[in-house]
């Protein structure tokens, strides 16, 4: 079937924009594989945990999600360290199988308290810009989208002078690069882990405050994110910043197509025949640096 | 002597015993459990408070009126079940209900806890009047304890094509082309399929079959597709949360098309749309449920349920007509028996008019009312209108829309 340009334009353009707050999912996923060399399972409950304080600083308090998103970041970024620190980092006693259940196990808690708090229902908010829309040439481009674009380019940017310029940052790169060195040298490996950790939490609940406007939540609905999250991190490079963003943009726009060709019940088929595709022929990613 | 004395007092107890006697068993029949089956958690949780809602204003009304009287004056108490949206949930709850010894099971919602829930109460014998529930296949499973009050799939499908037909003959064809948007469940499918083989024969155009999940998160390349294509008329059969997201996402795409004609849609003839999105849903066209605007007492209870600031929902004027009928069966049976009020049910005629659904006379065909029928109704300037059948509309359809 043919669709006329303008259709098509507009399709890839939400795709773009709907795949950089993807792509900002991915990131925490990606920067806490690559420092702490651990796969996270628990990152789409916390995404759903983050996702719930946003609803209930919108529906208890008034607070528009936009506004919670930096404390809500400071606030998520705590918690990542605190459970790092004192709960991951302890229970595994150095073994990285040990990580996986440890996260697994704390995805399983936070789901099931959220369930219990919030019960089965999806809720929404309603904001007055939710059905805004920005004219982009023939293309009507909603209000939430691009602000989620724009927001997940300043985390990036943040990200980067912070890895770039502060000791923190080097610090990160350097347990990254080579652990038992950094800790050689005098740096506290244990608290750079919990700090990635938290970075890696904060930035799920900039997108979380992000994907509220416009989506749904439920107890269950961080996995959605999370399965396409990984699809990313495998397209970008596992524990790549950078393949994590634009693996994002890349997926975003894949499922918006294959979404209008095939309809939104098959659309999804197009991110993991993408999964499998990487895995089978280059199964480091575009920008992963080691397999 | 003694013996005397002591039969004195017997009749003179005995006579204020049996000059007593309506008074006290008036003020002391035993009530009545009547089972209110609704999804009060979950997926379907509104659509079951609504549901539970007039079940209770038909409860009170019938308790505040004296009880029922050919028990006696025997109260009407609700053993309540939550359904939890789901039928297991539904069945666990006959069960419950059962071991507390209810006349009857009202309510269910969901064709698939009606399905289940009427089966497990068929167990018992114990009569399950289905609320709402569409299913043809509730009442044709031969399950002689299975009654529903309300219009069936077929019957409002049915419906829905012909005054489509009407509709568009009556403003001189203006739509032949059509784009049908459905749910990829049971509910939708089912509807998507029954639509593509008829509409043709009434000479309308499928350009396309849209499905979507439940939940869905984005509806922007529905809204997209349908953009490409332009139709005259778009047919949705989706839940709630979906049908909201759709209409909002067009209006937000600036897609007018001359019509949306929905089927048994959860948001069309629901207030809490028409007033949270007054935008999105003015003309919005829905075959369903609809209590009848004509009867006095339909403006009572929608005056009563607005009191509580709570929206009008078909479900509540279901399940108020479907109490009313369980009070009409007890009150024909003369005892709060089991197999008497299936018989009674059965047995239920035009006399029965305590309802206020838009129906003829009652009459039961194997657990089906025969007179129960869907009307089709049209948002317009923040309420909700009657635009079909003519005989009780009260306003013009707007078709098509223009602008």
């Amino acid at each position: 079937m043919g669709f006329p340009p303008e259709i098509i334009l507009e399709a890839a353009l939400n795709g773009l924009l709907t795949g950089a707050v993807y792509g900002l999912v991915a990131l925490g996923l990606t920067l806490v594989y690559g420092v702490l060399h651990i796969i996270n399972f628990a990152h789409g409950a916390l995404l759903t945990a983050a996702m719930y304080a946003a609803y209930v600083a919108r529906t208890a308090f008034g607070v528009d999600p936009y506004v919670a998103a930096l404390p809500l970041a400071g606030l998520f970024f705590l918690l990542g360290y605190v459970v790092q620190r004192l709960v991951i980092g302890p229970a595994s006693r150095g073994k990285d199988e040990n990580i996986l259940l440890v996260t697994l196990g704390l995805s399983i808690i936070i789901e099931n308290v959220m369930l219990a708090v919030f019960r089965s229902d999806t809720r929404s908010i309603d904001v007055p810009y939710a059905m805004e829309v920005v004219e982009f040439g023939p293309a009507l481009l909603s209000y939430p989208r691009i602000i989620g674009f724009g927001a997940t380019i300043l985390v990036a940017l943040a990200l980067y002078l912070l890895m770039t310029l502060t000791a923190t940052g080097k610090a990160i790169r350097a347990v990254a690069k080579e652990r038992t060195g950094a800790a050689l040298v005098g740096i506290d490996v244990a608290h750079i882990y919990a700090v990635t950790f938290g970075i890696g939490t904060a930035c799920l609940a900039i997108a979380a405050a992000l994907l509220l406007p416009s989506f749904y939540v439920s107890p269950r609905v961080g996995n959605a994110f999370v399965l396409v999250a990984f699809t990313i991190v495998v397209l970008g490079g596992m524990g790549s910043v950078v393949g994590a963003l634009l693996g994002g943009l890349v997926i975003g726009v894949v499922e918006s197509l294959s979404g209008l060709y095939l309809g939104d019940s098959l659309g999804q088929i197009g991110i993991f025949l993408i999964f499998i595709l990487v895995l089978l022929i280059r199964p480091t990613g575009l920008f992963g640096a080691r397999a | 002597m003694t013996h005397w004395r002591i039969g004195r007092r017997d009749l003179a107890l005995a006579s204020m015993a049996a000059l007593g006697a309506p008074r006290v068993a008036g003020a002391q029949a035993p009530a009545v459990k009547l089972g209110i089956l609704q999804p009060v958690t979950g997926a379907l949780a509104q659509d079951g408070e609504y549901g539970r809602l007039g079940a209770e204003l038909a409860v009170n009304e019938i308790n505040a009126a004296g009880g029922l009287r050919a028990l006696g004056g025997a109260r009407i108490e609700i053993v309540f079940g939550d359904a939890r949206s789901n039928p297991e949930g539904g069945v666990a709850e006959v069960e419950k209900m059962q071991a507390e010894g209810v006349v009857a099971v009202v309510g269910g919602f969901a064709s698939p806890i009606c399905l289940a829930a009427s089966q497990a109460a068929s167990r018992y014998d114990l009569p399950y009047v289905v609320d709402v529930g569409v299913s043809d296949q509730i009442v044709s499973r031969g399950l002689a304890n299975t009654f529903r009050f309300g219009p069936g799939f077929g019957v409002v499908t049915r419906t829905a094509l012909d005054n489509l037909v009407a509709l568009n003959d009556a403003a001189g064809k203006p739509a032949r082309s059509v784009v049908i948007v459905h749910e990829d469940g049971l509910f939708g499918s089912g509807m998507a399929r029954l639509l593509n083989a008829e509409l043709p024969q009434r000479g309308f155009q499928v350009l396309e079959t849209i499905a979507h999940p439940t939940p869905a998160r984005d509806m922007n390349n529905v809204a997209l597709r349908i953009r490409a294509l332009r139709p005259d008329l778009v047919i949705p059969s989706s839940y709630y949360a979906e049908f909201v997201l759709l209409s909002r996402t067009m209006q937000q795409q600036r897609i007018r098309p001359k019509g949306i004609y929905c089927v048994l849609n959860g948001a069309a003839s629901n207030f809490r749309f028409v007033r949270e999105f007054p935008d999105a849903a003015n003309l919005v066209m829905d075959c369903n449920h609809w209590a009848d605007p004509r009867k006095p007492r339909t403006a009572e209870l929608r005056r009563q349920v607005e009191a509580q600031n709570r929206f009008w929902l078909y479900n509540t004027p279901l399940n108020y007509s479907a109490v009313m009928l369980v009070a009409d069966a007890l009150e024909r049976a003369g005892r709060a028996d089991r197999a008497a009020l299936v018989a009674a049910l059965a047995a239920t005629d035009g006399a029965f008019t305590r309802h206020i659904m838009p129906y003829g006379p009652t009459r039961f065909v194997n657990g089906q009312n025969q007179a129960a029928a869907p009307v089709n109704t049209q948002v317009q300037g923040g309420d909700i209108k009657v635009i079909f059948p003519r005989d009780f509309a009260d306003a013009q359809p707007v078709f098509p829309v223009t602008g």
